[in-house]
Order: structure tokens, then sequence, then C-alpha cells
């Protein structure tokens, strides 16, 4: 009993910190609605700058001041990020501004490293908090007792705030309806700012408090993000009182979850949060959103499936392809296959996201579990590489069955949120159950059969697959399927009415995708002779989601021209740079900055604005042409007169 | 002139919404805007207080070209915007609802004091802390005028004040607006019920279709029966 009792205390000081950042990040979305994906860095950042500061000044007032004056650093870092950044892309789609603050966490990663060292510090005891009492015959660090007091005082603090301050009622304000709130005179700028500054000063000092509990690493900014993640999910985003009740529910359910399940110990959090989910899609004290903003179908240029011309085009780009094994070597063969599989990958994603609207941020899951499956198939039945390319990827349609059914509920950023945490707990299980899938070790001798064994055996065979699977996705696209599909998307509400179950279309396609990506995933086992938990992991995700931006998220072809653009600037830097991730998170910033339709939309852009040909018309020139005679027509009659 | 709009164009994607549209207010002066469902009232004024960003022509304010201000820099001038909608915060109190609006005393302005519009609106006044949300439609209608009044503006944008109000609620809504006159604001008002706005107006704009089709004074407009039947009868 008294065992039980500590266990749950240690679980209420975890929440203290998970609830700052949460309620961090809930208040800017609720004002901003900006889902900001570098609220972890900003944690990280304030361990960092509270353990450099704590470090040099000691004594009480070196050690409190320190994390104070530490989270203000960081609050002012994040306002300069508002101001430099996000201010620029307000008016963009959500998807665009989750990806803008991943650019910034994955700069702030290398960042970090090249400041403080790779390695792990150790922050200093809190002066005068630095032993522990007996409670029950067991010691509870003091330090614990401050924590476990301090959540619900910020609770009461950011209440006080919000109800007591002119500054709080227009942030309530503003949450409800900005356009009003500037109708009545206020600067909106400095408010979203302010806001902005004060949910990154919460998420620095989460972080600073840690110092004298944990290590400070180099990698705790995606571990509490997505814990963040599935805390508001539950919660409900831009609900302050949601995250503090929902920060206590996952801490104590992470502190009871390692006696019940050590190893996998995040399935528990999981099956509340599905549990929550499927009783309240937003959160214990989330509200409905209203109509989130399209993430894509804003084009008003209608797709329109390939002429003979384009298609003799693509057949003949196809043929070059296949003609690369004659003339390059082993190195290039093998970065052609990668970069293939990456095509498939990336075309599978574009074809949930553009097509069905639904922006995964976790597609990495499905590529994953298909490497897996394969991997099993190999490995635990003996099967030969043809079975395992089959097999492989049914690991990766049932994970987009199961979490599927979960995340078509959603909409928006809460279904951008909720693919992420599947994908992260997918990674987390392929991580800790070391004795199935070799934990960090990973699946090896993963080979492809005798025929395909060398270089240009398998990218023949990688391009076959290829090349089938985007065509299948795009013939998906203008199936009545498809057409289905971008209804639901357009309008949900007018798809019904006509007779198409939304929700289901877009888990069928949520499947095709899964399916698709596990494929891809499949091939990459065999390529790589291997499988690790990072097929899984965030970073594989995001690759996706940079590719189909890239490539232009309004056309049906950009995935394809993203992927090799991408994957062929990614591998290059690689080899010329350590700082890959600085350089990579800046192109991701600069390009959803400058280039937001992509490489193919800006392309688009630019041949439909050229002026029509004399004899080829199209119909809105026909039509300007019409309504330019009109006038001159009823000058004549008038003149007749 | 308190209010000069001339040549305005707006457009809400492809779609272009108002066609050179023109209108004055005068100081002091009460103004219809008067026009079917969908003639292009609401876009008038939101394109007047700023809120629709493709737009052009000229909005001139006081002697200043106010056009390319974003909306709370219109706002902060002295050019209050009360929406059709109502728009009210409903998580808020009516106290803290006036709270968003206010804005520091203006010279040469009336100033509002939530006590001056719970005499305007006496009904308020009697639920200062409760939700806008929990409020029937004539009392978040009070609200919103009141909302915007707490900003002491010179000029009211008024959105079609009596639309789907009690008869009961539309006459103390215009006695309201009268008082309101009587402290000097100017107002200019969008209105499909003619009989509200004659209560009220000393002169009158009809819009069609995104064009001013009529301009006058009240009594003109009751000379034309064929201008009102054409553009304003159902």
């Amino acid at each position: 009993m008294d065992f039980l009792l500590i266990q749950a205390l240690s679980g209420l000081a975890s929440a203290a910190s998970l609830f700052l950042v949460a309620s961090g990040l809930s208040i800017i979305f609720g004002v901003t609605r900006i889902v900001n994906f570098a609220h972890g860095a900003f944690y990280m950042l304030g361990a960092y700058v509270a353990f450099t500061l704590t470090d040099r000044f000691a004594g009480p007032l070196g050690f409190w001041g320190g994390l104070l004056v530490a989270s203000l650093v960081v609050a002012a870092l994040g306002a300069l990020m508002e101001m430099v950044l996000l201010r620029r892309i307000y008016q963009a789609p959500e998807l665009f501004q989750l990806l803008a603050t991943f650019g910034v966490t994955l700069m702030v990663q290398d960042l970090v490293v090249l400041i403080w060292g790779p390695d792990d510090l150790m922050g200093p005891r809190a002066p005068g908090l630095s032993g522990a009492f007996s409670l029950f015959g067991r010691l509870v660090p003091s330090y614990d007792i401050l924590l476990i007091l301090l959540g619900p005082a910020v609770l009461g603090l950011l209440w006080l705030l919000f109800h007591r301050t002119r500054w709080g009622v227009l942030v309530r304000a503003a949450t409800q309806d900005r356009e009003m709130v500037a109708s009545l005179g206020v600067n909106q700028k400095w408010l979203f700012t302010s806001v902005f500054a004060l949910g990154v000063f919460l998420a620095a000092l989460g972080g600073a408090l840690q110092i004298p509990r944990t290590t400070v690493t180099h990698y705790m900014d995606l571990s509490i993000i997505v814990e963040v993640f599935v805390v508001v999910v539950i919660g409900g985003l831009g609900s302050v009182t949601g995250a503090f009740i929902a920060a206590v529910l996952v801490s104590e359910l992470n502190a009871f979850g390692i006696l019940v399940l050590p190893k996998i110990s995040m399935i528990t959090v999981f099956l509340v949060m599905a549990v929550v989910l499927v009783v309240r899609p937003w959160g214990l004290f989330g509200k409905p959103d209203a109509a989130p903003r399209a993430s894509a179908g804003i084009s008003v240029r209608p797709w329109k499936p390939m002429s003979v011309l384009e298609r003799s085009g693509v057949a003949l780009v196809v043929l070059l392809a296949a003609l690369l094994p004659l003339v390059s070597g082993s190195y290039a063969l093998s970065v052609g296959s990668e970069i293939l599989v990456f095509v498939l990958f990336a075309a599978s994603l574009h074809f949930m996201m553009t097509v069905g609207g639904l922006s995964s941020f976790g597609h990495a899951a499905y590529f994953g579990l298909g490497a897996y499956g394969a991997a099993f198939a190999v490995t635990y039945f003996g099967a030969p590489m043809e079975a395992a390319l089959l097999l492989g990827p049914l690991l990766g349609l049932a994970g987009a069955v199961l979490f599927g059914w979960f995340c078509v509920r959603l909409s928006g950023v809460y279904f951008a949120m909720l693919t992420l945490a599947f994908a992260q707990i997918t990674w987390s299980v392929a991580f800790q159950w070391v004795e199935v899938t070799g934990g960090d070790n990973g699946i090896l001798g993963i080979w492809p059969s005798a025929w395909a064994s060398t270089p240009q055996g398998f990218y023949w065979l990688t391009l076959a697959v290829v090349v089938v699977g985007v065509a299948l996705l795009r013939m998906l696209v203008f199936s009545p399927f498809g057409f289905g599909l971008r209804a639901a998307r357009d309008s949900a509400l007018r798809a019904e009415a006509i007779g198409i179950d939304g929700k289901r279309t877009q888990w069928a396609a949520f499947m095709v995708a899964g399916t698709f990506a596990g494929i891809a995933g499949a091939l990459f086992a065999f390529l790589k002779g291997s499988v690790f938990p990072e097929t899984l992991a965030i970073p594989m995700s995001v690759d996706g989601l940079v590719m189909v931006l890239l490539g232009g998220i309004e056309t049906v072809s950009g995935a394809v021209v993203g992927a090799v653009v991408y994957k062929a600037l990614a591998i290059w830097l690689m080899s010329q740079t350590e700082l890959s991730k600085l350089v990579l998170g800046g192109i991701i910033v600069l390009l959803v900055v400058a280039f937001p339709k992509g490489i193919v939309g800006f392309l688009e852009d630019w041949r439909h604005r050229r002026p029509p040909a004399p004899n080829g018309a199209g119909p809105k020139a026909a039509g300007k042409a019409a309504t330019e005679a009109a006038p001159v027509g009823i000058a004549k009659l008038e003149a007749a007169r | 002139m308190k209010l000069e709009v001339s040549g305005l164009n707006s457009f809400y994607g492809q779609a272009h919404i108002l066609f050179d549209v023109a209108f004055e207010v005068g100081e002091g002066e009460v103004v219809a805007l008067l026009g079917r469902n969908g003639a292009g009232k609401s876009t008038s004024f939101r394109s007047v207080a700023g809120l629709v960003p493709q737009r052009t022509g000229k909005v001139v304010f006081e002697g200043e070209d106010v056009s390319r201000l974003p909306p709370y820099e219109i706002a902060r001038r002295g050019l209050g915007y009360v929406p059709e909608d109502r728009r009210i915060f409903t998580e808020l109190t009516v106290e803290e609802n006036f709270e968003v609006g206010r804005q520091e005393p203006r010279p040469g302005v009336a100033t509002w004091t939530p006590e001056r519009i719970y005499k305007l609106f006496p009904n308020l006044g009697e639920m200062r802390k409760r939700a806008g949300g929990h409020m029937s439609g004539g009392e978040q209608q009070m609200l919103t005028i009141g909302r915007t009044l707490m900003g002491n503006p010179s000029l009211v944008l008024l959105d079609e004040p009596s639309e789907g109000l009690a008869p009961k609620i539309v006459e103390q809504m215009a006695e309201a607006i009268m008082t309101m006159k009587r402290e000097g604001l100017s107002i200019i008002i969008s209105e499909q019920n003619l009989h509200f706005a004659k209560l009220i107006s000393d002169r009158a704009y009809i819009i069609e279709k995104g064009r001013i089709r009529f301009s006058g004074t009240m009594g003109e407009l009751e000379a034309n029966p064929e201008i009102r039947d054409a553009y304003l009868a159902v």
C-alpha cells in the first residue's frame, strides 16, 4: 500500500513538468491555432540554459534565479521565432506551421550539440531541497514535493491571469474570434507574440525544473513532445485545466504502467487515449473545433489525368531510369534504389494527404511496420524474399486498419497529432520489445533472393514495384473511390448528403496509404539487409512530409518529384556536413516560407500564367473574348440607330 | 464628411462582390444602406472595417484614407463595427465582453462606460456576470452594440441590428440608436426592414447585386415606390 502511495507521489511530481509544457502548447494553440512542434525544443533549451546558469552561479539565488532567468531567456527566443518566422505563415494551412516549427526543432538539436556537446549533463541539486523525508518508512525527495505543489499553483496563477487581467480577457476573446478582437481595436500581433512568449516560458520552466531530477540530454525534446501531444489530445487542445488533469493521468499511468508492463509501458497510456478518443474525440475538456482550414484542395485548377503527350514523357523517364544500371556503378544504383523506395513512400503519403486531406505526421509507422513485417517473415518463418515482400506490407496494412480507425474520427491538427502519437508508440514498442524486434540492435540478415542480390537486379526490382505502385495510386485518384475521397475532403457534409460515408472512405484511404508505405518499407528492409527502429521514427515521417510539400501539396505528381529532389539532396548533404539536421531544418523553414506551393505547384503556376496560344484558346480565354465582344455589339446597334 | 467611400471593389477569391460602391455619411447623420439578402451590404461594411483582404477603392474617415490600414488601426481611429452575426464572445461575461471593446477616451467624442451602456440597455445591467453564450438573441444584439460603443467610436457601422428580433426589442433598438445619434455619433446602418430604417434614418442608399442603385433622402425614397418595389420588396 505504502509502496503504491510512493509511486503515486512520484507520478505527481513528473506531472508538474508535463503540465507546464502541455499548458504552454495549449495556450499557444488556443490563440494562434498553431501546434508548436518546437515546444519540445524550448523545453530542452530551458534545461540546457538553466544548467549553464546554475553551474555558473551557485547558492540558492543562483539556482532559483538561474531557473527563472533561463526560462525568460528561452521565452525571448520563442518570441523572436514568432516574430521572424510564424508571423509570415499564420495564413498558411496548419500543416505548414507544424512543419516550420519542426524545422526549428531540427536546427535546435544540432545547435544544442554544438554549444553543449553530445554528452549528458548532470545538473546541481536544489539548494535546501536536496534531501528527502520519510513517509511510511520510505524516502520521498523533498524536491518532488515542491513539484507536486507547483502544478496546482501554476494552474491557479494561470486562471487568475486569464480571468483577472485585461490581457487574459483579450486572450480568451481571441481564442474564440480573432477577427472580432481586431475589429475592436486590439493589435493582434503583440497579443500573439506575448501569448507565444508565455507558452514558451512555461515549456522552458518545465525543462529547467527537470535539471535536479534527471540528466540533460540532446534528445529530451522528442520524448517530451510526444508525451505532451498525448496529454493535449486527452485533455483537449486549448484547455489549461484539461492539460492539468491529463498530465496527472498520463504521469500516473506511466508510474503504474511500468509495474504492470515494464517493457512496453507506453501501451497503458495508449489504451487510455484510445478510450478517451472514442468517447470524446476532442478530449476531456476540449471543444469540437470549427471547420479546420483545408490543407489541400484549395487550388482552383482541377486535376486532370495525363494527356497522351504527358504519358509518353513519363514512359520515357521510366525507360531512362531502367537503363541506368547499364551506365552507373553499384553505389549510384543503391542510392537510386533508395530514392525509388522513397518515391513510393512519398506517393503513399501524398495519396492520404492531398487526395484524402488527411495530414499524417506519423506515416513512418506503416513504412516501418512493412519493413519489420518483411524482417519477421524472413527471421521467424524463413520466408524467401518474394514471400516476405508480400507478407511485410500486410503488417503495415494491419497497423493502418487499427490506427486509422481512431485517427479518421479526428481532423486537422488533432489528426496530425494522433498519427504522430501512434507512430511514436509503434517506435517505442520496436525499441523496447528487445526479445522480438532486437530493440536498438535491429534485425539483421534480411537479404534478397539470388536473382535480385546484385545492385542491378535489386534496382530493377525496385523500379518495377515502384512504377506499378505509383501508377496504381494515380489510377485510384481518378477512380470513383478517389472522387468520393476528394468530395469528403472538400465538403464532408455535402459528401454525406449524396451518400458517401466520409469516415469509411477516409479509413479506406488510410489503409491504401498504409499498405503502399508498407511495400516501400519491405523493399527498404531488403535494400539495407536490416531493420532498425529508426524506420518508424519521427524524422522518417517528416522526411515523407517534406517530400510531399517540396513537390507541391496541391499537385498530383508533386510527391514523385519532391521525393527524388529531397532524397538526393539529403544523401548528398549527409556526405558533406556534420550538421545535416541544422541545414535540413533551415531548408524546411525556408521552403515553407518561400515556396508554399512546392516545386511542381510553382512550375504549374508558371505554366498557367503564360498567355494562351492564339489558336488554342482555352475555355477561360474564350469566355473573356465573349464578354469583351458584347459591348461592341451594343455599340454597333446604337450606332445603327 | 465623416466617412467617404468611393470606387470600392471587393472580391472573395475569384468572385467579384462589390462594383464601384460609393457612399457618404455626414457628421452626426444616420444613413441607411438598404438591400435584399446577398446584395452586398455586409461586404460593404466588412470592406470599410478592413476585414476583406481583396479590395480596391478609397475609404476616407475624418479626412484620412484608412483603406490600407489593418482592422485594429481603423477601429482605434474611432470607426466602430458591429457585425451582422453579433459575434459575441460566448465564454466571456457581459462585463468581460465590454472589457475587450474598451479603448481610451477620445477627445471630442462621447465616452462610454459599462454603467452608461446599462442605462442604454437596462436588460444588460441585470446580467453583468452572465456568459455571452447564455443570452437571448436580443440581449446579444445589445451586447454587441455596447461592446463596440466601449471603444468610444465617432462613427458606427451597424450591420442589420433588427434582424431576427422580436418587434418589441426592435423598438428598443430604434430608441437606443436615436440616443446614440443624440450623443453626436454618426451611424450607418444596413437594413432589409424599410420600416425600421424609416424610423431612424436621415438618408438612404440602395444596394443591389454589389452596385449602388439609389441615393437620396428618406422622403425621396418614399416618393418613388417603383424604386422600392424594384430593389427592396420581396
